[in-house]
């Protein structure tokens, strides 16, 4: 295995492209390292992409914020800026595993692993933030839900990486939240999982996106359930619509930690719960 | 011997091992810095058994390779005691008795210093939730907790 750490990105994406056998990208290795020791994954070349430092930096701009693929979990937390902005964004990036792993992973990697149960993926998408996806020959950018294709597969062509996301530019009066249902208190995968973003004029939901995870092959954006609550001050039958839409969007496995009926039921709750924190966040009452 | 050279600083002193580029840093620090109090509990970051500090941030060394750490700061549970003196939260360890089989215990010292270098006096739930990453099978956790209550103490009551 070849291990080569490139300090731009032009030269990762060159690496990709050229290596002939299987090629991984190296960024916290929270899930890399784990597949590689289970013998899943047995890559030719390892490209890090810590020593790129556009892949580093956090970007403040006129348009929004782009955090680097390489920003830790635990560099985003300490970022007061996005914390304030985006909170349901950093709490669902901060629920992936323990300190030990905040000190690694990140938000590029956990959409990149393409888990079904991903925390900062709904989160994300939520946020309608986007992927800086860079590739040989051209650079695109990709909408948060369109990479993941399925478990463990993503759109990503082989010689392209995700240099980094962005987040838009936040309206005064927004709030974004993040629940996973575990049936731990820590340290465990979402059984089901939903992010919420919302932006209020005059105390009424003007905008708002709203996506379940763990209940699809993919996290799963539902513009029913946003509907539900556009135009309204998150009275009861709009939160019990946003419910009924959560929960008609599901298309779960059934398993030891959730059945389908269970998964199907508490992703409506739990839209329900993340709407109301996102609502009071953005300061509706 | 084949390999990467990798020059890194180690509990502040410069160390420069070679290992293969498939080796984690768990491995590296064991079996070529001869640094034993760093453990394999699960070898897949669940139990923060081979838990160090890499440039300050705490990481499981299971989660990284050896190759990673060229050019970093690495400290590990054997840079917590000042010569013959032991750390407070060593100390309180023996105190408290804090551990039983003692496989967890280095990674629990390592994560708590990491926690008090950060918050001088956490809560109860402050330390569970920074400790969550680390598990012990023996103790139950109360008397590490209330070890690392009692190390917080010792280390305000010294400043």
């Amino acid at each position: 295995m070849r291990y080569e750490a490139p300090t731009t990105t032009k030269e990762a994406v060159t690496l990709l492209a050229k290596e002939k056998g299987k090629a991984a990208v190296l960024a916290g290795g929270t899930d890399l390292l784990v597949r590689m020791k289970m013998g899943i994954s047995e890559p030719d070349l390892i490209v890090d992409i810590k020593h790129i430092p556009a892949m580093n930096a956090v970007k403040h701009s006129a348009t929004g914020t782009k955090i680097g693929a390489a920003v830790s979990g635990a560099k985003l937390v300490k970022n007061k800026a996005i914390t304030k902005a985006w909170p349901g964004v950093v709490e669902a990036t901060n629920l992936i595993g323990s300190d030990q792993i905040q000190g690694r992973c990140t938000m590029v990697g956990n959409l990149c692993n393409a888990s079904p149960a991903a925390d900062s993926v709904p989160a994300m998408i939520a946020a309608g933030a986007k992927a800086v996806v860079v590739g040989k020959t051209k650079r695109r950018t990709v909408a948060v839900e369109n990479i993941a294709t399925g478990p463990g597969k993503t759109s990503l062509a082989k010689d392209e990486v995700i240099e980094a996301i962005t987040l838009p530019k936040r309206p005064r009066n927004s709030g974004d939240a993040y629940l996973r249902f575990i049936p731990r208190t820590e340290m465990d995968i979402a059984v089901v999982s939903a992010g919420v973003n919302l932006t209020l004029q005059k105390g009424v939901v003007k905008t708002a996106r709203v996506c379940v995870g763990a209940v699809a092959p993919t996290a799963v954006l539902v513009p029913d359930a946003a509907k539900a609550i556009i135009g309204t001050k998150l009275d009861a039958d709009a939160l019990a619509n946003l419910a009924a839409a959560c929960s008609a969007a599901c298309n779960p496995i059934d398993d030891k930690r959730g059945t389908i009926e269970y998964r199907t039921k508490v992703a409506g709750v739990l839209g329900r719960r993340a709407a109301e924190i996102a609502f009071k966040r953005a300061g509706g009452a | 011997m084949s390999g990467v050279l990798v020059d890194t600083t180690v509990n502040g002193d410069p160390v420069q091992f070679a290992c293969p580029t498939d080796e984690v840093l768990l491995d590296s620090l064991r079996d070529r810095v001869g640094l034993t109090g760093v453990k394999e509990g699960c070898g897949t970051g669940d139990c923060g058994s081979c838990s160090i500090t890499l440039d300050g941030q705490l990481v499981c060394s299971c989660l990284v390779l050896g190759v990673e750490a060229n050019g970093r700061k690495i400290d590990t549970v054997e840079g917590l005691s000042d010569d013959n003196t032991l750390h407070p939260l060593q100390e309180q360890f023996i105190e408290h008795a804090a551990l039983q089989c003692g496989i967890c215990t280095p990674g629990f010292l390592v994560a708590a210093k990491a926690l008090l270098d950060d918050n001088a006096s956490p809560s109860e739930e402050e330390i569970r939730y920074a400790l969550a990453g680390n598990l012990c099978r023996c103790t139950g956790y109360d008397k590490i907790v209330r070890a690392v209550q009692a190390a917080a103490k010792q280390m305000r009551k010294k400043k």
